[in-house]
């Protein structure tokens, strides 16, 4: 289970997220929707250390994970699908796997199980991750998160720009995972494909949080939506 | 007087040089590479190598050979232990600031050339080479029809000479095959690509910034006892490595590691045969020229993919 409580993170001097509390619980996605610059990334990048909180605190199952350093984070089990897929774009498919494997020990088993979820990468495995296709690169980024075997996963738009068959393919992983107990933390923009994987959504506003409410309530009234995002 | 033996034996003196500067150039690309760090205390770190060669030579006597032997292992180290030192107490508080890594590295320079001033002193001291047989430098002529070989007189070069640009060859095949086949290797590459998917995948950043800040200075340590028979170590020997390693790094393309040693070879050629036709300011100014028209007619270097 993936807990934030209080925290309020920035670059700089910019506070960009004040006060957020959120618990996401195994085996089940939440869904953080928000306008631009609402402190969607600043959540997922304040959760894996990459930003230095200003309060509060992070727990992954109980571990305060945000007293740990940075790359420490990652091995208590959080695997990030990070925004525009930041592929280690000049190594090969099998060394951006070889990287999430390393970060907690895994072994061949895992390799396997995670190629078995993307065979196309299997049918790569030596080529650069820069020379593949969007949807590839997509796959990529998420099997190179799920080496880690995670507790938590974190991802943000991982659907953008991609074809509607690399988006089912994506789909059905995160309801894979979701199935496996993973905690899944998902940042997206298109309501309507929210709508129909999320268990609860929670709304930002200004690095606050607004709501958070079941989705199956959004699904009965759309006009919730409009109020947190229309414009 | 033929001019082909001249060439040959000023394209092998060049080839020392380029041997030497590959090793020291690599070091700074690697540094640069993977940490974005200029460290104008590369050279420092080459003569400190050198110094640290004499001091045990020295210190442990018995045949040159042996003293020599010592030096190549322990001298690289010691510099390197003392570059990841300065990585993790200078280098790290100033968070890798492009500017202030500048700054702080100046600092570093003269706080190395100084000490060495004052522990070692102005004096230029030799180290014996561990072998040094002269080898006469063979070159074909034609007699009665068929080609033979001859020995053109008072030409030669020595076979520790020969010996260190064997050395550099094997020392930088190691680290490509550090780099592209081994984990340290893979981490350090994952590094350089994105430090901070690197942080998210567990890579601890800051020690892989020691890491390769002291195999940076360690590579120019080596090159350094490599060429201290030849050469001699004095305190203020840190400079022109340090320009001739830029020159290497601009031309080859920063970052590049191939492109650094192919530039390296270029230039150190070409000193090597212009210093011994013409002079060796001249060399200089040639590969300074070089270095001018690669920024203006392909800034990102020979071998550069992007622009950094």
């Amino acid at each position: 289970m993936l807990e934030l409580q209080g925290i309020g993170a920035g670059y700089g001097q910019a506070q960009v997220l004040r006060d957020l509390s959120l618990t996401v619980d195994g085996g089940e996605i939440l869904c953080l929707l928000g306008r631009n610059g609402a402190g969607k990334t600043t959540t997922m990048k304040a959760i894996m250390g990459l930003l230095p909180l200003m309060s509060g605190k992070v727990l992954l199952d109980g571990v305060e994970v945000s007293a740990l350093p940075p790359h420490r984070v990652p091995r208590q089990g959080l695997g990030y699908i990070p925004q525009g897929r930041r592929l280690f774009g000049e190594l090969t498919v099998a060394q951006n796997l070889e990287v999430g494997l390393m970060a907690r020990g895994a072994g061949a088993d895992v390799r396997e199980q995670v190629l078995d979820l993307f065979p196309r990468l299997r049918e790569r495995l030596r080529q650069r991750a820069q020379t593949l296709s969007g949807g590839e690169q997509q796959m990529l980024a998420t099997a190179r998160a799920l080496c880690l075997s995670p507790k938590a996963l974190l991802l943000d738009e991982p659907t953008e720009g991609l074809q509607p068959s690399m988006i089912d393919a994506i789909r059905q992983v995160i309801l894979r995972m979701r199935a496996q107990g993973v905690a899944v933390l998902l940042v997206e923009q298109r309501v309507d494909a929210v709508l129909s994987l999320a268990d609860r959504v929670a709304f930002l506003e200004n690095g606050r949080l607004a709501r958070t409410l079941p989705a199956a309530d959004l699904r009965a009234d759309h006009a919730i939506v409009d109020r947190y995002l229309g414009v | 007087m033929e001019f082909g033996p001249y060439l040959l034996l000023a394209s092998l003196e060049g080839a020392v040089t380029a041997a030497v500067l590959a090793l020291t150039a690599v070091g700074l690309s690697l540094v640069f590479g993977v940490m974005r760090v200029v460290n104008v205390a590369h050279g420092e770190f080459f003569m400190l190598g050198a110094v640290l060669a004499w001091w045990i030579a020295t210190t442990v006597g018995g045949h040159p050979a042996l003293g020599f032997a010592v030096a190549l292992v322990v001298a690289p180290l010691i510099v390197g232990v003392l570059a990841a030192l300065a990585d993790m107490t200078v280098l790290k508080r100033v968070a890798y600031d492009p500017e202030r890594t500048i700054v702080a590295t100046i600092g570093l320079l003269y706080i190395i050339q100084q000490v060495t001033l004052m522990t070692y002193g102005p004096e230029a001291r030799p180290v014996e080479p561990p072998f040094n047989h002269r080898l006469a430098i063979p070159w074909i002529e034609r007699v009665e029809g068929s080609w033979q070989l001859y020995y053109p007189w008072g030409l030669s070069t020595t076979s520790y000479k020969l010996a260190v640009i064997g050395a550099a060859a094997v020392v930088l095949l190691g680290v490509w095959a550090l780099l592209a086949r081994t984990r340290i290797g893979l981490v350090m590459r994952a590094t350089q690509l994105d430090r901070d998917m690197a942080t998210a995948f567990g890579i601890p950043v800051e020690r892989v910034y020691a890491l390769v800040f002291g195999l940076g200075a360690a590579l120019a340590a080596l090159g350094a006892v490599l060429v201290v028979p030849i050469q001699q170590a004095h305190y203020l020997m840190g400079g022109d490595p340090l320009l001739l390693s830029f020159i290497v790094v601009i031309i080859g393309g920063l970052g590049s590691l191939p492109g650094t040693v192919a530039a390296a070879i270029l230039i150190g050629l070409s000193d090597g045969i212009i210093s011994v036709f013409f002079s060796p300011t001249l060399a200089k100014i040639i590969a300074t020229l070089l270095v001018a028209l690669v920024l203006v007619f392909r800034p990102q270097g020979l071998f550069g993919t992007r622009a950094a």
